[in-house]
């Protein structure tokens, strides 16, 4: 069992402060993934949990102890870096089994399960070698083994597939999701700016942004229902269209009006507060296709066409700051220049506040389309 | 690590007072020659020197100005004075005194002992005091008061006069220091010019046999100059050169090349290349990109060799001795006159201990004005 | 003429010279021996650039050799003669000659120590602070203040020790600080526990630590353990050498515990502390170790530097305290680096001379080889024995050569 309970921890340094009050629960077993842009206190948060920051202020509950003063090695935790931080004087066998040995157990518990870690890894072959002599791969997963030789309850990762290049990444990724199915009784905190790890890995995803928490969910809780623009732009590439809007009322309900375009119809409660006021209306690039006699969400002039193969992105000047994205599939084939009118299914629609804020749903969003 | 969860904030106290007791430690010696310096040399011989940075006290017996000194103010006859000055002894403060050999801390300064018929007495904290009587004072001999005065730390500077200024050959160090100057700069200098080229040469060009020279280099880093001793002195005094400046500034110069080239190629050769080779494209020669790129980039790397240099020159014995140093004793530098010194005037502290602050104090400035380029001079190729 | 003219026309002529001739030369070549133009401008600056380097070298080149190469040759030649045989070849006499003096011997006996103790107490000293400085707010003041008497010559080091360790006759007020403190001691029980029951410790610790280097040295081979990394023809004769170092070491230690509960003290006494016989060497051994020890200390500090923190902080994680952690993965990652100290610092222990001219001059047993080969050539002028003893230096410094130019032609490729 390794449940974990942040209740209000922050995290300065002297009059800096980075953790701005976080509250979560995570489930034993989870596989928790902290994600954001560069800064925004991810790797602070997880260093938080490991031990290797003292907190200013709040608890950390791992198991229903609070471990705020317990040092790393007591809490039950193992921690993969992101330059993998072998120690590069010792074997793989060694570096496994270090912290065993300091910990006294008997020469052949620690055989048997630097045996086992390798294994599972398939580093067997490479027991006897020294870091330098590992590719950037094997290095990582004598990180990784070295942790699970640790036996802990919660499993941390610090952007452990940053160093990798891209296919590396891929495959590696992939024998992290099935160690983690291996492990059902493991939690697993996940540290990545990638959106594509998080969104591939996670069970739940919590998105962070300048030391505080703007949603927690699961990766398709956040894909369908952001609760605020930041998320909405986060999650997904190329990111989500945002365009300004005004609130009003029209043929008989309250509608949005994008920017110099015909007020649209809109999947959600707007109240009365706020009819006649501003606010943003999003939609994603794989949510709009070419209008063909349907309603038209935006009209405008095709400026760029990238053909990708699998899709065609069409990059559409409709008169706002930003061009508006349309991410259609496969080849499409269409003149640069051309007018251009896409339209949206309503429920694939998102309405934000003058604050940023989504407004609440009316109706389920459907299956993606 | 201290922001590591669960460190005890002990293990921190127990760095900061092991720190703090190094340093002690490592600082103990120059203090105590930089303390002696300022000392007398009946002061030093007296007590040591970390005494007497603290007041000192003495028990001393002094007396009353004689009656002949009374005075009459209306019904009282009053002798009165300064118990220090009336009896020679220089100034000092009085922290207890008494009137009886049995109890001679009985009063704090400022108050009056009442000594029945002979009188009251009040004496200060500066040792004045006023003695009053109701009749008239008598006998030859002032009153005996018994204090216990406290000197304050005292120094002098005419340890460094003499050693400065005063002008005698065996303890003046006032000529050693321009002759050690003189000898210092342009041995400090010299090399400099000639292993710049050398060294650009070493890092950036090509041809063959250039990882021999290195190699050269490197061995020649670690012969003792010893060896060098006994032959170049025959070759000096074979081909007239002699004992004297320019035989010594030649040595320096030898001996400090493999040190010099080592550490300016080391340097350069972690220069940007592109910034020379885009030179090179531009159409500079070797030279031009030497004397206008490569040389000011340097200039870390020379000033760090340039104070090497300058101190292991300053600081140099052995090399004065053998090919300066002569028999007419004309030439000398501070380090051989500190050896001198020590045979000749090995007891007399008070100059042996400022002939050798004279002799570090440049050093030292040196020293704590350019530490970030000794360092730096340092680490170059020591860190692997 | 008055000599600081004749340093600065020196300096002037020097310099200037020497850049007259680099530009002279450059010009030379690239203008009238092979100039870039005429019937072949490509192979001309081609030919250029082939010579120049040696142009650039040249001086330092002519130099080198004649201050540093020349004398080694020259010093073996001269070796083997004899002054007063008017220079006439005479062999190996003089190292015969050498060998029957005991002050000879003594000096090696010396510098023996001497090489067994100062490297290894200064490198010790200068881990032990640069690891205690590391992460503290005052840790550039204690440095500068340790690194200081890097910067002292050898001679003001000699005057600042003396000062330290002068006598003055029973009765009177000691004015050296080590005699000042001996005064205190009085046979009583604060006597027994700083002078028998504190070294003992120190010395059962070292016992324990020369156990410790045994088990080390020795556990690949009576265990066969796989070996990390490479094991080359020279690391097995290299452990077992090594082990029998310590065991010496250790038996060494184990009987100075014993003489430490029963020799008698001279409590009340003051001491002449350099004419005790074998502990004066300690006591020179002070200087160059207050010295060195803030070389050491500098340079393994930057090495601490370049230890990834995350290596750190994984051992942390794994359970290791402070100890674990400097010892088991800080230490062994500088280790290139504390072998580079250790050498260089064993380099300038062969070269001492001015810590024993200026303060015992040889006296009362405390003759080194340095000082011995400067008494032989300057107070004898023998220089036939001179220069033996400068070749017995040399090849006592080449274990290091060798190894240094080996790491710099590995480093190289």
């Amino acid at each position: 069992m390794a449940t974990l309970k942040l209740t209000k921890v922050t995290k300065a340094y002297g009059n800096i402060e980075i953790l701005h009050g976080i509250d979560l629960d995570i489930e034993s077993g989870e596989f928790i993934v902290f994600v954001g842009p560069s800064g925004c206190g991810k790797s602070t948060l997880l260093r938080t949990i490991a031990g290797l920051e003292q907190i200013t202020s709040g608890t950390l509950e791992i198991d229903g102890v609070v471990v705020n003063d317990i040092p790393p090695s007591q809490r039950g935790i193992a921690m993969v870096f992101q330059s993998y931080a072998l120690y590069p004087h010792m074997t793989v066998y060694d570096n496994m089994a270090f912290g065993m040995r300091l910990a006294r157990k008997s020469r052949q518990e620690i055989d048997e399960r630097v045996k086992y870690a390798a294994n599972i890894l398939q580093l067997t072959p490479y027991l006897d070698r020294l870091p330098k002599a590992l590719s950037g791969g094997q290095r990582q997963r004598v990180a990784i083994g070295r942790a699970i030789c640790r036996n802990p309850k919660v499993f941390l990762f610090d952007e452990p597939l940053s160093n990798l290049d891209a296919a590396l990444r891929v495959a590696t990724r992939i024998e992290i999701a099935k160690l983690h199915e291996s492990m059902p009784d493991t939690t697993m905190i996940y540290v990545t700016h990638d959106q594509v790890e998080a969104m591939t890995l996670a069970d739940r995803i919590v998105v962070l942004r300048s030391g505080v928490i703007e949603q927690v969910g699961s990766p398709m809780e956040l894909y369908d229902r952001p609760d605020n623009i930041f998320v909405a732009g986060f999650i997904g590439s190329p990111a989500m269209n945002m365009v300004p809007c005004t609130f009003e009322q029209s043929g008989g309900e309250v509608r949005a009006r994008p920017e110099n375009h015909e007020p649209v119809r809109i999947p959600v409660q707007i109240p009365a507060g706020a009819v006649g006021g501003k606010g943003t209306l999003g939609v994603r690039p794989e949510h709009l296709r070419l209008a063909d006699g349907a309603e038209p969400l935006f009209r405008g002039r095709l400026d760029i066409v990238e053909h990708l193969g699998e899709l065609t992105l069409l990059y559409v000047d409709c008169g706002f700051a930003e061009p508006i994205i349309a991410k259609l599939e496969g080849n499409v084939r269409i003149e640069r220049g051309s007018e251009i009118a896409l339209a949206a299914r309503t429920g694939m629609l998102h309405v934000f506040d003058a604050d940023g804020r989504s407004f609440p749903r009316q109706e389920q969003p459907l299956a993606a389309e | 690590m201290s922001s590591i969860a669960g460190t005890k904030s002990g293990l921190m106290w127990a760095v900061h007072i092991s720190v703090a007791l190094l340093v002690a430690l490592w600082i103990f010696p120059t203090v105590g020659l930089f303390v002696s310096s300022f000392r007398t040399a009946d002061q030093i011989a007296a007590s040591g020197w970390w005494a007497s940075l603290f007041p000192q006290e003495q028990n001393l017996v002094l007396r009353t100005a004689d009656p002949s000194k009374q005075a009459q103010e209306g019904d009282l006859y009053v002798i009165s004075g300064n118990l220090f000055a009336d009896n020679n002894e220089p100034a000092a403060g009085i922290s207890a005194w008494g009137v009886s050999s049995r109890a001679i801390s009985d009063y704090e300064p400022g108050e009056t002992a009442d000594m029945g018929d002979d009188g009251r007495i009040t004496i200060e904290q500066n040792g004045d005091y006023r003695l009053e009587n109701d009749v008239a004072f008598e006998g030859r001999r002032g009153e005996r008061i018994f204090v216990t005065a406290t000197t304050p730390p005292k120094f002098t500077l005419e340890n460094y006069e003499h050693v400065l200024l005063s002008g005698s050959t065996t303890d003046s160090m006032a000529k050693a220091f321009f002759n050690t100057l003189t000898v210092t700069i342009p041995a400090t200098v010299i090399p400099i010019v000639i292993a710049a080229f050398a060294a650009y040469a070493l890092a950036w060009m090509r041809f063959p046999g250039r990882a021999l020279l290195i190699a050269a280099v490197v061995a020649l880093l670690v012969v003792p100059l010893q060896l060098a001793l006994i032959p170049l002195l025959r070759l000096h005094l074979g081909i007239g050169i002699g004992k004297g400046y320019l035989g010594v500034w030649l040595a320096h110069t030898g001996f400090g090349l493999p040190l010099a080239i080592y550490l300016l190629r080391n340097y350069m050769v972690g220069l940007p290349r592109d910034i020379i080779e885009n030179a090179k494209v531009d159409g500079a020669t070797d030279f031009q990109i030497f004397t206008r790129i490569v040389l000011p980039l340097s200039m870390p790397a020379l000033a760090s060799f340039a104070i090497f240099q300058f101190l292991w020159t300053w600081n140099d014995l052995l090399v004065a001795k053998v090919f300066l140093i002569d028999a007419t004793g004309e030439t000398t530098v501070m380090t051989n006159q500190i050896v001198e010194l020590l045979g000749t005037r090995g007891g007399n502290w008070e100059i042996l201990a400022t002939a050798a602050f004279v002799s570090i104090a440049v050093p030292l400035v040196v020293f704590f004005a350019m530490q970030r380029y000794l360092v730096r001079g340092l680490l170059a190729g020591s860190v692997k | 003429m008055n000599p600081a003219l004749q340093g600065l026309i020196t300096i002037v002529l020097g310099v200037g010279g020497c850049l007259a001739y680099f530009w002279l030369s450059n010009q030379f070549l690239d203008r009238v021996l092979f100039p870039a133009r005429g019937p072949n401008p490509g192979r001309n600056i081609n030919r250029a650039n082939m010579v120049r380097p040696w142009l650039f070298l040249f001086p330092a080149i002519f130099a080198l050799g004649l201050y540093l190469a020349y004398p080694v040759f020259e010093t073996l030649r001269l070796s083997l003669t004899s002054r007063s045989a008017g220079g006439a070849f005479v062999g190996l006499e003089n190292y015969m000659r050498m060998g029957r003096e005991p002050k000879f011997w003594e000096a090696m006996r010396n510098n023996m120590l001497w090489l067994v103790v100062v490297p290894a107490v200064s490198t010790a000293f200068g881990l032990l602070a640069a690891q205690l400085t590391d992460r503290i707010r005052w840790g550039n003041v204690a440095k500068s203040i340790v690194f200081m008497p890097m910067a002292i010559s050898f001679v003001g080091a000699s005057v600042i020790f003396k000062l330290i360790y002068d006598t003055r006759a029973a009765g009177q007020d000691q004015i050296g600080v080590l005699n000042a403190i001996w005064l205190a001691f009085d046979g009583g029980p604060g006597s027994f526990i700083f002078l028998r029951l504190v070294p003992a410790l120190i010395l059962l610790a070292f016992a324990a630590f020369m156990v410790y280097g045994i088990y080390l040295a020795l556990r690949p081979l009576v265990w066969g353990e796989s070996l990390s990394g490479k094991a080359t023809w020279w690391t097995f004769p290299l452990r077992v050498v090594v082990a029998f170092a310590a065991l010496w070491l250790l038996w060494l230690s184990l009987h100075s515990i014993y003489s430490v509960f029963t020799a008698t003290l001279p409590y009340g006494q003051p001491q002449t502390w350099l004419t005790i016989p074998f502990w004066n060497n300690f006591f020179l051994m002070a200087v160059l170790i207050w010295i060195q020890t803030g070389f050491a200390m500098v340079i393994i500090s930057a090495a601490l530097r370049g230890i990834p923190e995350e290596t750190v902080e994984a051992a942390i994680i794994d359970g290791a305290n402070p100890f674990d952690v400097f010892f088991k993965i800080k230490v062994p990652q500088i280790m290139g680096t504390i072998v580079v100290v250790w050498t260089t610092i064993t380099l300038v222990v062969l070269k001492v001379f001015d810590i024993v001219y200026a303060m015992t001059n040889g006296q009362w047993e405390t003759q080194v080889l340095a000082n011995y080969m400067y008494d032989k050539l300057f107070r004898a002028n023998d220089w036939g024995v001179g220069s033996a003893s400068a070749i017995v230096i040399m090849i006592l410094v080449t274990p290091i050569l060798i190894w240094n130019v080996y790491n710099a032609r590995k480093e190289m490729r």
